[in-house]
């Protein structure tokens, strides 16, 4: 006979479960501060000076003939309308609006402020995390995609599309696209974004000649560290989605608790 | 049905609006309160004490070639102290300006922008960093300041140098920056009487400018009148050891 029965399986240990808040909380007030920053100068570069018609990207707010004000962005020499949120917003110019800034005023000092506490947290938080990955062999039990999985990639991606979505293999809680998109954030994203945001500091600069060359220079660093911004907007963004739509409080149970109610096919005599 | 729908979403996008502003007045209310910007600006003294154990004590700002040289170097802050007193000196090609330096120094001095000139001099072309974001390339010549200290030999109990500057704000107060000891003996620190071979004009800060090199633009103090070795920044502005320092900018801006 065939019945299905909850299993409980615990799927988070508490590192793991404590890191992912510390770091949930972290991230969106470093991204929202770091916008904050950006808006003090709302244009991106190549390279290490910051000569205004080299902009790869700006923000702007211009004054139509009719005495309008419209927020423009220009991006690669070609230029949209975004009023009302990048540029020009709630009546003010500024290229992030209120809403997505900490402080939400333009406030630069402050907006620093809250951008190197949260760094510090961030990277400590990170550390510890990828420490304990490696000893616990979390990474490379749970995190490092085995070859078989590597070999259904294709059929994993189509299911996904088709929001099928698989529990995890064998004994690790992931699917082989989760198990990709948590390593590149930990190896490369993560790394990324700590090391454009150090380039940016003339001290570490002195420290480290090396770093900024491979990095596009001063300009370049920030331009990267902007759009690791994004992906990482971009990487809560679909993470948040599957949460909610592999079921929600399942999820969070089990984020909260360590504890996930699986569905699995018992097969009982 | 489509109403119910539109409602629930209705419902749930008023419930989100108001979260997400009950979290954002919350920051906005964190960002005054003092207990939570005390906690905050423990953070100054962590990154400056890592950067500097990172930093060996003369690591120089990397120095570029000429032809990296920006074609036009922003003049941020003011660009014209714009006060009596100045546009006089300013009138005289400075001629009878004079750089005092003094407090805990055991010789106080007074020196003429000539006299300055026929010192050894520092070229260096490096990059600026402003706290905003944007980046330029300038060649500044100058005296070394260590130089000065030399000559004027500080005390035992100094543990800043104090830049008093001749611009001042609306509102009537004036600029000056600080800069701790061991940065004054920095070979890249000097203070600046020429950018890109010319003789710097007032809106980059004429006749003097000092170049704090591996730190924010905004440490670089502009139309330097005096300095003042001191062994405590309090009662010097609002205390905190700098124009932008007393608006919440870090002392240590070297990030």
């Amino acid at each position: 006979m065939e019945t299905r029965k909850t299993i409980w399986i615990y799927r988070h240990s508490l590192p793991v479960r404590i890191g992912h808040w510390i770091n949930a909380v972290a991230l969106v007030i470093l991204i929202m501060s770091g916008l904050q920053i950006f808006n003090a100068h709302p244009l991106l570069y190549w390279g290490n000076r910051s000569d205004g018609n080299e902009a790869l990207l700006s923000i702007r707010p211009v004054r139509m003939e009719n005495g309008e004000i419209k927020g423009i962005t220009t991006v690669f020499g070609r230029s949209f309308d975004t009023t009302g949120i990048l540029g020009y917003s709630d009546q003010t110019a500024r290229a992030f609006p209120s809403w997505a800034t900490i402080p939400g005023p333009r406030w630069l000092a402050m907006g620093r402020q809250w951008h190197l506490f949260f760094a510090w947290i961030f990277v400590l938080t990170g550390l510890m995390y990828l420490i304990y990955a490696m000893l616990s062999r979390h990474l490379t039990q749970d995190l490092v995609p085995k070859q078989w999985e590597l070999r259904g990639l294709g059929q994993a991606i189509k299911d996904h599309f088709l929001l099928r979505h698989a529990e995890g293999g064998g004994a690790s809680p992931y699917n082989v696209l989760q198990k990709l998109a948590y390593l590149s954030v930990l190896l490369v994203l993560g790394p990324l974004m700590l090391l454009t945001g150090l380039s940016m500091s003339p001290m570490i600069d002195a420290a480290f000649p090396w770093l900024l060359p491979p990095l596009g220079g001063r300009q370049g660093a920030r331009t990267l560290h902007f759009i690791a911004c994004f992906s990482f907007v971009g990487f809560i963004a679909i993470h948040v989605v599957q949460v909610l739509i592999t079921g929600f409080f399942n999820n969070m149970r089990s984020m909260l608790t360590g504890w996930f109610a699986s569905k699995g096919t018992r097969h009982e005599v | 049905m489509k109403s119910r729908y539109l409602a629930r979403r209705q419902v749930l996008k008023s419930a989100a609006g108001v979260a997400g502003s009950l979290v954002l007045s919350g920051c906005d209310n964190l960002s005054r309160n003092d207990w939570f910007r005390n906690v905050l600006e423990h953070t100054e003294a962590l990154t400056e004490r890592v950067q500097r154990a990172l930093t060996p004590r003369n690591a120089l700002a990397k120095e570029y070639a000429e032809s990296e040289i920006s074609a036009l170097f922003p003049s941020n802050g003011n660009s014209d102290p714009g006060t009596e007193e100045y546009a006089e000196l300013a009138q005289q090609d400075f001629a009878k300006w004079r750089l005092v330096i003094g407090g805990l120094v055991l010789n106080p001095v007074e020196l003429s922008l000539a006299a300055l000139k026929e010192m050894p001099s520092r070229t260096q072309i490096t990059r600026h960093d402003c706290v905003e974001g944007w980046s330029a390339i300038g060649k500044w010549t100058g005296v070394p300041l260590g130089d000065l200290m030399h000559q004027v030999q500080p005390m035992p109990a100094a543990r800043y140098a104090v830049f008093y500057c001749a611009d001042i704000d609306e509102q009537g107060v004036a600029y000056y920056e600080s800069m701790g000891l061991e940065d004054l003996y920095h070979p890249q620190t000097i203070l600046a009487y020429e950018l890109n071979g010319k003789p710097l004009d007032v809106p980059h800060g004429a006749p003097i400018r000092l170049r704090f090199e591996r730190q924010l633009g905004y440490k670089h103090a502009k139309y330097i009148m005096s300095i003042k070795l001191v062994d405590s920044l309090v009662g010097i502005g609002d205390g905190r050891g700098g124009y932008w320092e007393d608006q919440g900018y870090e002392w240590y801006a070297g990030i």
